[in-house]
C-alpha cells in the first residue's frame, strides 16, 4: 500500500518535471535556453518516474534494468544536446541576451 | 483489456487523440522537417498505443523501427533533397475539385470502416485458440514467435525476401551519396564507441529472450540496424566492411537460411516449414539467429543508400 | 466500446487522414509520409479488430508488416531521390494537356 502511494508520488513528481521541461521548450528564446530546458527534463523528471516505477518491480534485475534504461537516455539526451548547440553555434543561430 | 472504466479509459482517449492530432500535424505542416520531427513523435506514440494494446511485441518492433529507423530514412533523404527544389506547399495547388472528391471518398471509405469495427461478428473462433493449445508443440514460449517462426514460416520467409528485395531495388537505382563526414567529432565517436558494445548485447539478449518473452528476430535485427546507422552517422569508414564479400554473405545469410531450412523439410517431411517437435526450438533459434544478422545489415545498408563504393573505386 | 475499438477508430481516422495526405499533397516525400501513417492506422485496425485479449496472429502480421513498411519506405526514398536528380523537382511530372 505504501509502495503504491509512493509510486504515484515520485511519478507525478517526475510528469511535474516534464511539464517544466515542456513549457521551457515552448516559452524559452532560444535554441540553447530551449535544449537546458529539456534536458534538465529529461534527467530528473525520468528519475523520479524511474524510482517510483522501480518501487514496484518484481526483482533486482527489472530494477536494474530501469536504472539502465535512465542512464541510456540521460547519455543519449546529453550528446544530442551537446551536437545540436554545436551545430547551431556553427550555423550562426542568435544567442539571446538579456 | 475490459471495457473502458475511469482513468485508463481517460489515458486510451488522450492518446488515440494525440496520436490522430500528430498524424494530422505531421501531414498538414508546410516545413518538411517539422513533418518528419512529428512523424517520429507519431510513431512513439503509437509505440505506447501497442503496450496499450497488449503487444509488447510490436512495441518494441515500432519504436525501433516505426519511429526510430524510418525517420533516420526520412531525414536522410530530406537531407540529400537538393536546396532548390521547392518544398511543396501542402498541397494548395491542387484543385478544389480533387480536394473535395478526395475527401467525400475518404469520408466514405473511412465511415465504411468505422462501421465495419463495430459490426463486425467473429463467425468462427479463430485460430488465436488453436495457437495457445499449440504453443506447447512449438518448441517457444513467446505465442508471436511461434506464430512468426513456426506456424506462419512461410510469411517470414517472404519478408526476407521482400526486404533483401528492397535493398536490391535500393542498389539498383545508384551509389551510395557522397558521406558528408565533417571532421570526426568527439562526441558523437565517443557515444559510438560507448553504445556499440551495449547495443550488440542488447541485440543478443532480445535475440535470445524471444523465446519466452516478448523480443525476438526483427526486435534483435532493428537494434543492430541502429548500431549500424549510429556507426555511419559518426563518421566510421565502414566502405570497406559494407562492400566485402563478407557484408553480402551476412545479406543473404537471413533469406538463405530459410529457403535451405524450407527445401530440408521438403524433402524430409514432405511438408514445408514443418519442424520436428523435439529439435523445433532449436532450429528457431538458428533461424533467428540467421535472421537478425540479416535483418541488421540489410537495414543499415538501407540507411546507406545506394550501392557501397570501396576504398579503391572512389 | 472497449479499448481495442477505440484504437481501431483511431486506426480508422489514420487510414482517412493518410489516404487524403497521399491523393492531395504533390510533394512525394510527404506522399512517403502519408503511405506511413495510412499503414500505422492499419495495423492499428487489425490488432485492435482482435478484440479483447491478446492475439498472437494479428500481431505477427502486424510486426511482418512494419518491417515491410520501413523496406517500401526506403525503396520509395531512394526513387524519390534518383527522380530528383534527373528531373530536379520532387514532384511527379504533371500531364502535358494540364492546364495547371
Amino acid at each position: 500500500m505504501l509502495t503504491d502511494v509512493l509510486t504515484v508520488v515520485l511519478s507525478l513528481a517526475g510528469c511535474a518535471f516534464f511539464l517544466a521541461g515542456t513549457l521551457g521548450l515552448l516559452r524559452f528564446p532560444d535554441v540553447f535556453t530551449r535544449l537546458h530546458a529539456l534536458t534538465k527534463a529529461d534527467n530528473l523528471g525520468l528519475g523520479l518516474v524511474v524510482a517510483g516505477l522501480a518501487l514496484q518491480a518484481d526483482s533486482w534485475a527489472i530494477v536494474g534494468k530501469l536504472l539502465l534504461i535512465w542512464l541510456l537516455v540521460m547519455l543519449a539526451g546529453a550528446s544530442v544536446a551537446n551536437l545540436v548547440s554545436r551545430r547551431a553555434l556553427d550555423k550562426g543561430l542568435p544567442v539571446w541576451k538579456r | 483489456m475490459e471495457t473502458m472504466t475511469g482513468l485508463t479509459g481517460l489515458f486510451d482517449v488522450f492518446l488515440s487523440a494525440g496520436l490522430l492530432w500528430l498524424a494530422w500535424q505531421a501531414l498538414a505542416s508546410t516545413d518538411l522537417f517539422r513533418a518528419i520531427v512529428l512523424f517520429i513523435s507519431f510513431g512513439l506514440l503509437m509505440a505506447l498505443a501497442w503496450a496499450r494494446l497488449g503487444a509488447p511485441d510490436i512495441a518494441l518492433a515500432e519504436a525501433a523501427i516505426g519511429a526510430g529507423l524510418t525517420g533516420a530514412l526520412l531525414l536522410s533523404a530530406l537531407a540529400r533533397l537538393p536546396r532548390d527544389v521547392p518544398a511543396g506547399d501542402a498541397g494548395c495547388r491542387t484543385a478544389f475539385v480533387v480536394r473535395v472528391l478526395a475527401w467525400l471518398a475518404t469520408m466514405g471509405l473511412a465511415s465504411t470502416l468505422a462501421w465495419v469495427v463495430f459490426h463486425l461478428q467473429p463467425v468462427a473462433p479463430g485460430p488465436g485458440n488453436a495457437v495457445i493449445e499449440q504453443l506447447e508443440a512449438s518448441g517457444v514460449g513467446n505465442p508471436v514467435t511461434a506464430v512468426l517462426l513456426n506456424f506462419r514460416g512461410y510469411d517470414t520467409l517472404l519478408e526476407m525476401a521482400v526486404l533483401l528485395l528492397a535493398l536490391l531495388g535500393v542498389w539498383s537505382l545508384g551509389v551510395e551519396a557522397e558521406q558528408q563526414v565533417t571532421g570526426a567529432d568527439p562526441v558523437l565517436d565517443g557515444l559510438a564507441r560507448l553504445l556499440l558494445p551495449l547495443l550488440i548485447l542488447v541485440a543478443a539478449y532480445l535475440l535470445w529472450v524471444g523465446a519466452h518473452a516478448p523480443g525476438g528476430a526483427f526486435q534483435a535485427g532493428s537494434v543492430l540496424g541502429a548500431a549500424g546507422v549510429l556507426l555511419l552517422l559518426a563518421g566510421w569508414r565502414l566502405r570497406a566492411a559494407m562492400s566485402s564479400a563478407w557484408m553480402r554473405a551476412v545479406l543473404v545469410a537471413g533469406p538463405a537460411a530459410f529457403v535451405a531450412m524450407a527445401v530440408t523439410t521438403l524433402l524430409i517431411e514432405g511438408r514445408l516449414l514443418e519442424f520436428p517437435q523435439a529439435q523445433a526450438g532449436m532450429l528457431i533459434f538458428v533461424l533467428e539467429a540467421c535472421a537478425t544478422l540479416s535483418i541488421g545489415a540489410t537495414l543499415a545498408a538501407l540507411y546507406l543508400g545506394g550501392i557501397p563504393q570501396a576504398e579503391d573505386d572512389a | 466500446m472497449t479499448a481495442a475499438d477505440l484504437y481501431a477508430l483511431a486506426g480508422v481516422g489514420l487510414v482517412g487522414l493518410g489516404l487524403y495526405a497521399l491523393i492531395v499533397h504533390a510533394h512525394l516525400l510527404r506522399k512517403i509520409l502519408a503511405i506511413n501513417v495510412t499503414g500505422s492506422g492499419i495495423f492499428l485496425v487489425l490488432v485492435g479488430l482482435s478484440g479483447t485479449g491478446p492475439d498472437a496472429i494479428p500481431q505477427a502480421m502486424v510486426i511482418t508488416g512494419i518491417v515491410v513498411a520501413v523496406s517500401a519506405t526506403a525503396l520509395a526514398l531512394a526513387l524519390m531521390l534518383r527522380l530528383t536528380a534527373l528531373s530536379g523537382q520532387a514532384e511527379l511530372p504533371q500531364d502535358p494537356d494540364d492546364a495547371h
